[in-house]
């Protein structure tokens, strides 16, 4: 097995971020195309690069088909990818053996979006917790009872609770008991997947918040995918964008929101409604026009050029590479550069489809 | 036309129980607001808050049993909704007031090709011939911006995105030129770039039509700018109503600023958010009291043994709290810190 160094060195236009230190988790090229059959495929994730350094939150965000949940998955091996690799701890999860990979998902675990179809209801809470103690041979008796104890301490669960089923709890004591599984094996990496997203807007805040305890006592790296902009926003240390299977932008989270440069990002960005009348009343919004295409074969070129209101001849036909635009900010637009990073000082595309600026 | 105080509807004391196995759910308690004409409202609540209960309890389209309109009055133009038959209920919803809900896809008929639903719409209400209806059909499909109307008229619901669904939804709703419309959480089920686009299109229709709406939605961003005025629910209560602007600005209520506070703001960086602590109330059981005391960070001993007084803050301002005044007084000061900075 080649070591991380010669993996990374192996394979070009890898967009490295400067003074972060050595990834945690290094993505390389990954794809996961899905055959449909009759010549259609479904390219979820299509070739993705990426940097996750150990204690960061990584946003990731998109629309509900962009490939982000996809992508969360095959990191973990839950969707096998169809090349590329993914770089951990010098071992290539994307080659391990099944066995292999089994034993590397000690270090690294995921939540889901609804917690209660992720739980079986057929266990109690304390059952659910203690299973990948068992799973791991990582304690046994009254050690692993402790443990159980100590984990749901920690999320915030009352230790009377440990015989219940999944079915007596709330939609956000059961996203706790998801947590607690995923801390039971003491997790390096963590993928969030829509944690929040299926909770009421007074328990996203103890979850967010309870992540973030958790990343500080632990020095957990998340993964947080979500459509959720304003919590990604608040969550996230560094953003990535994806649109159908691809990262368009990459940034620390503040560079991303205040200054995004590539015109997906801003018309996503000027989408999310503030919640200050103040704010909305006066905001420039830019709104797309049409929907996102179906990502079973994807536009040529650039993926958004069929919504883009600067697309020109040749969006159509090049596909962007992510470009350090400015320092430690990466786009995928062939219309900007580092000489030109304001896109809104570039002509809109001629037959372009028009974005309303309202 | 006939109230003459400018009020479209008059909502008073609605009170909507459900009898369940596990007792009498409160789901609507004693809710009272006005619409004035051309006016938005919005609607926000947590889930099992009452705030769609309430909607549907005012076009009269809650099930029963379990549920019961147990007592109130909904005055739609000078007549009391819940007074009259069922027919002439039926006169009213879908031709005066129109409804769209969050998922089009379950409130569409799948066999049924777009144009023929919406044709039943103006042949039902407006007595169309067939070919005015297909007409009109036509027009709504192009006013709400479905591209190719003509063509796509006879599509089925499922060859349409959810968001040209959801457009679909608001050309059927808004087809017999209704004075209200009442959309419940109608972008939630989107992506943001076409929830943008869904809601500068009610924006535009609003204009363009004067028609009053109700917006429910859990989302405080989405009222914030598409509202004048704002009802927050809790526990089936109204606990705060005011202007938007007038609400965000120095709400009145601890669940109202416990809200506000908890959302991320995407403009502002990391931090600890501030949490409501405890979960959302159980409508079947609640304590004596002040519903929100248990997770209320200024509770006092008063709180978990009286009901709250409707407090008027300002002649259009009222908040549900034994310490509205103080609530409001704190807000007040802290706007002023803010803007003195």
């Amino acid at each position: 097995m080649s070591t991380q160094e010669e993996m990374l060195s192996g394979i070009k236009d890898v967009p490295l971020e400067s003074n972060q230190g050595d990834p945690l988790i290094a993505i390389r090229d990954l794809k996961v195309h899905f055959n449909l059959g009759g010549g259609r495929v479904v390219k979820a994730v299509d070739g993705v690069t990426l940097n996750i350094y150990r204690g960061e939150t990584l946003g990731l965000v998109g629309e509900s088909g962009c490939g982000k949940s996809t992508l969360g998955r095959a990191i973990l091996r839950l969707t096998e990818p169809t090349a590329g690799h993914v770089m951990f701890r010098d071992r290539d999860l994307a080659q391990l053996s099944r066995r292999q990979m089994r034993e590397q998902r000690r270090h690294l675990q995921i939540i889901f979006q609804d917690p209660y179809a992720s739980l079986n209801p057929r266990m109690t809470v304390g059952e659910i917790v203690r299973e990948p103690l068992d799973t791991f041979r990582l304690a046994k008796g009254r050690k692993a009872q402790e443990r159980v104890q100590e984990l749901m301490e920690t999320v915030g669960l009352s230790k009377r609770f440990i015989k219940r089923y999944p079915h007596e709890f709330s939609g956000g004591q059961r996203q706790r008991i998801g947590i607690a599984r995923a801390l039971a094996v003491d997790p390096d990496f963590i993928v969030a997947d829509e944690p929040i997203s299926a909770l009421d807007v007074s328990i996203q805040a103890q979850i967010l918040n309870l992540l973030e305890k958790l990343q500080r006592e632990k020095n957990l790296t998340y993964l947080f995918i979500s459509h959720d902009l304003r919590a990604v926003r608040h969550a996230a240390s560094r953003v990535a964008v994806m649109y159908l299977g691809k990262i368009v932008e990459i940034a620390n989270a503040k560079a991303i929101y205040d200054d995004p440069l590539m015109p997906y990002t801003k018309a996503l960005i000027s989408a999310v409604p503030v919640p200050d009348p103040t704010v909305e009343s006066t905001r420039k919004r830019m709104v797309l026009e049409g929907d996102v295409p179906s990502p079973i074969n994807p536009p040529n070129g650039c993926r958004f050029h069929t919504r883009c209101p600067y697309a020109i001849e040749a969006c159509k036909e090049v596909v962007p590479p992510l470009v350090e635009i400015k320092p430690n900010h990466f786009a995928a637009c062939i219309r900007i550069s580092p000489e030109q990073p304001q896109i809104e000082s570039v002509a809109p595309g001629p037959d372009a489809a028009p974005g309303i600026i309202s | 036309m006939s109230t003459g105080n400018g009020n479209l509807l008059e909502v008073r004391d609605l009170r909507t129980y459900f009898h369940t196995e596990d007792g009498t759910v409160k789901a609507v308690d004693g809710v009272t607001f006005n619409l004035r004409r051309g006016e938005t409202l919005g609607i926000v609540g947590e889930s099992g808050s009452g705030k769609s209960v309430t909607t549907l309890s005012i076009i009269r389209l809650i099930q029963s049993p379990p549920g019961q309109i147990v007592s109130g009055e909904v005055v739609f133009d000078g007549r009391d909704i819940l007074r009259l038959t069922e027919n002439e209920v039926r006169r009213i919803r879908g031709r005066r007031i129109a409804m769209i809900f969050q998922d089009p896809m379950t409130s569409l008929n799948p066999f049924m090709k777009i144009s023929r639903q919406l044709m039943e719409m103006t042949r039902l209400h407006l007595g169309h011939s067939k070919a005015q209806a297909y007409a009109h059909a036509v027009k709504m499909l192009e006013t709400v911006g479905i591209p190719d109307p003509r063509k796509r008229a006879d599509d089925y619901p499922h060859e349409f995105s959810g968001g040209m669904r959801q457009r679909v939804m608001i050309g059927m709703a808004l087809s017999c030129q209704p004075e209200l419309l009442i959309a419940d959480e109608p972008t939630t089920a989107l992506d943001v770039t076409i929830q943008a686009q869904i809601l500068e299109l009610i924006k535009t229709l609003k204009q363009e039509t004067g028609t009053s709406v109700i917006l429910i939605t859990h989302d405080l961003g989405v009222v914030a700018g598409m509202t004048d005025h704002l009802i927050v629910m809790y526990a089936g209560k109204v606990f705060e109503q005011a202007p938007t602007r007038e609400l965000f600005a120095v709400p009145g209520n601890p669940y109202t600023k416990g809200l506000l506070r908890s959302v991320p703001d995407p403009t502002s960086a990391r931090g600890t958010l501030y949490q409501i602590r405890g979960l959302p109330p159980d409508v079947a059981h609640l304590p004596p009291g002040c519903p929100f005391a248990p997770r209320c960070d200024r509770v006092e001993e008063i709180c978990h043994r009286e009901f709250p007084p409707f407090v008027r803050l300002t002649p259009d301002h009222s908040s549900l709290c034994h310490f509205a005044g103080e609530v409001y007084e704190e807000s007040r000061l802290e706007r002023e810190a803010i803007s003195g900075q």
